[in-house]
């Protein structure tokens, strides 16, 4: 490859980050007076973390690179570094062109201003001069489809109209480098269509695109080459497929969710859990549960120090981030005095009767007046398929989230009303 | 499609430059958010943009009653109404402009953290919108002007000037105070407190003749701001005596200094605002 082909040249960049843990950290006024006048030089305990190290990669002009990985490998933070919104801590990278970048559908839309006001202010703020606004605003409009609406404040707009209209705009970037993240996750399925296709014509017009998506689908259909992180380094680089692969044979193979180096968490880390998994009946450590069959999440946590009253609660979502169920020890009265150290809290459910699919865990450690932890996504695990109705039926994606145990039959409505 | 642009990105160090050609480069986006900015301060209220003519009014109404008629602190000499009024609109290009820039980066930051531009458009937009309704209370004064039978004396020759070094002295604090609120976001505490106290140390409705002069030399040293209030007035107000050059040079010394020393900080810390914002 030539030099002059290059769009993105990335050589050894990191990002250091320093992260306060808080964990006895006041929650009145009063406490943080007596805590000041006891310890007047207390200071938080601080950790320093890369969240990138050493990643290195090209990317040639024209071409759609994938950025893959799980949550927390450190996709969003080399976007943010590339779009210049926050700084490397060492190496350096060259970008041969003008970056657009596109982290978020609609930065800047303003509620009380109308959907016109809006795309100028839009278009300014992704770094479009207002004469090249104009001269896209009539394609823009088209594109979105709210012709009819350009007068009218957005905060009139449905939802759909609303993301139609940040998306068009954003796709109109003349940029020579376009930076996205995660937007087609966004919209109806036919506007996706149009998205991903808006996004084909982007790159078949010479210009270069660096995509961060879950969407493996979406992924291996618009890159040719991929780049896996995990934990903030580079994995793989290379043919889309192969990364792919890797990314999600290295999900499945873990059985255990360490959840000791996910940095993208929230709380005081007073107390924290450090793995999650799980067992079915057998004891045995699995990531796949049969519909009814019952099970145990097990949270290992580590405490910083003595704590009354924790509460644990895991969320069950559904991979499009639908919650579908949420299992808190606090609906059940049922709350943990723990010590200083190792521990762990098992959850026993006796079967969620949800259809066979893939589901993802947050995490939650809690008190009464406490927050210590928050890890979103800390586990997939999936729910096999199994003859329900012995039928070898199975209602599909569209016919509901649940399993619902029922049966028909003809009535005598003087019957049902005699009773 | 050219692909003479490259840029380099490294980690930097210490001191940054300005970098002006980039703050041109967006200067579209500067009087994007200016303009949306003043549409939206405006927008459902049911008087519009008469509010930006009746708030100097009615405030140099206030203080005509409480320093003239209850304090009875009125100088002597002229319209006392013109006289508080010009004092204000002097005054509030100074306090909207430190108020605004303080806030920007905190109040923006959800552009901040998602979207690259030079964070000084924030600040510097903020006080585009000011300098509209700095415009259409000139226009106010013009008018008032012409109630009494005057018009502008020659000294408004130097308004510019005055508007400069206001705007200076203005920015540069407030870019200190933006990024330090960053952090510390006491400094939103801290500000409702020290401008209006910083109201009443400076000659907005009284001049400062009528300060005891073995105080004055101290005044105009201790509150830079005085020596330009009093000096925008003396340019506007006809009959008005521009302040000593001595302390309008002292003023003019401080406003550019921390200007440039505000920017350099900003800019300084610039690079560290979408982690911690």
């Amino acid at each position: 490859m030539s030099s002059s082909g290059l769009a993105i040249s990335v050589r050894g960049v990191g990002k250091q980050y320093t992260i306060r843990h808080d964990y006895t950290a006041p929650t009145t006024l009063a406490e943080a007076i007596v805590r000041c006048v006891r310890h007047p030089f207390a200071r938080a305990e601080r950790e320093q973390f890369w969240a990138l190290k050493d990643v290195t990669f090209d990317v040639a002009r024209g071409e759609v690179l994938g950025l893959i990985g799980t949550n927390g490998a450190g996709k969003s933070t080399l976007l943010k570094i590339l779009s210049r919104i926050t700084e490397m801590s060492e190496g350096e990278a060259d970008l041969h062109g003008r970056v657009g970048s596109l982290l978020e559908v609609g930065t800047g839309f303003n509620q009380e201003l109308t959907g016109r006001e809006n795309v100028f202010l839009n278009g300014a703020i992704l770094g479009m001069t207002r004469a090249e606004i104009r001269s896209q605003f009539d394609a823009i409009v088209a594109f979105a489809g709210v012709e009819r609406f350009l007068d009218t404040p957005v905060k009139h707009y449905s939802s759909g109209m609303y993301v139609r209209l940040a998306f068009a705009v954003a796709a109109h970037l003349r940029s020579e480098i376009l930076i996205v993240d995660e937007v087609l996750a966004v919209g109806d399925a036919d506007f996706q269509r149009k998205c991903l296709g808006k996004m084909r014509d982007v790159a078949t017009d010479g210009r270069t695109v660096l995509l961060v998506s879950h969407n493996m689908a979406a992924i291996g259909s618009l890159c040719s080459r991929a780049v896996l992180l995990r934990n903030g380094r580079v994995a793989l680089a290379g043919d889309v497929g192969e990364a792919i692969e890797a990314y999600s044979t290295y999900e499945d193979s873990t059985l255990v969710g360490d959840l000791r180096d996910r940095h993208d968490r929230t709380g005081s880390g007073g107390v924290r859990a450090t793995t999650i998994s799980m067992t079915a009946g057998d004891g045995e450590l699995t990531r796949s549960i049969r519909y009814g069959q019952p099970f145990d999440i097990l949270i290992d946590y580590e405490a910083k120090a003595p704590f009354d009253h924790v509460l644990a609660s895991v969320s069950i979502n559904m991979l499009d981030g639908t919650r579908v169920a949420t299992l808190s020890s606090g609906f059940r009265n049922e709350s943990f005095s723990v010590a200083k150290g190792a521990g762990t809290l098992a959850c026993r459910v006796p079967g969620l009767p949800l259809r066979p699919d893939t589901y993802a865990l947050d995490v939650f450690m809690h008190g009464h007046h406490a927050f210590h932890d928050y890890v979103e996504r800390a586990m997939t695990f999936d729910i096999a398929p199994r003859d329900v109705y012995g039928t070898g039926r199975m209602p599909q994606r569209n016919e509901g989230a649940l399993i619902a145990d029922y049966h028909w039959r003809t009535v005598e409505r003087e019957v049902l009303s005699g009773r | 499609m050219s692909t003479s642009y490259v840029r380099t990105l490294r980690p930097t160090t210490g001191w940054v430059s300005i970098e002006l050609h980039e703050l041109a480069e967006f200067r579209d986006l500067l009087v994007e958010l200016a303009r949306r900015d003043i549409k939206l301060r405006y927008r459902q209220t049911a008087l519009g943009i008469m509010w930006v003519v009746l708030q100097p009014l009615i405030a140099a109404g206030v203080l005509n009653f409480a320093f003239g008629i209850v304090a009875g602190a009125r100088p002597p000499g002229g319209s006392y109404f013109l006289f508080t009024f010009v004092g204000l609109l002097a005054w509030n290009l100074f306090s909207f402009t430190l108020s605004k820039t303080s806030y920007s980066l905190v109040g923006n930051s959800y552009l901040v953290s998602k979207v690259y531009f030079p964070r000084l458009i924030l600040p510097l937009s903020g006080t585009l919108s000011t300098l509209l309704d700095f415009a259409v209370a000139l226009a106010v004064y013009v008018v008032l002007l012409a109630f009494q039978g005057s018009s502008p004396p020659a000294l408004a020759l130097l308004l510019p000037v005055w508007i400069g070094l206001i705007l200076c002295l203005a920015l540069g604090a407030g870019f200190i105070a933006a990024a330090l609120t960053v952090k510390y976001r006491d400094i939103q505490h801290i500000l409702p407190i020290v401008v209006p106290f910083l109201l009443y140390a400076s000659p907005v409705a009284y001049d400062v003749s009528q300060i005891p002069v073995r105080y004055q030399t101290a005044f105009y040293l201790v509150n830079p701001l005085a020596a330009l209030i009093a000096g925008m007035r003396a340019s506007l107000v006809p009959g008005g005596a521009l302040p000593p050059l001595a302390f309008v040079s002292w003023s003019t010394a401080v406003a550019l200094g921390l200007f440039v020393f505000g920017a350099a900080v900003f800019k300084r810390t610039e690079r560290s605002f979408a982690d911690v914002v």
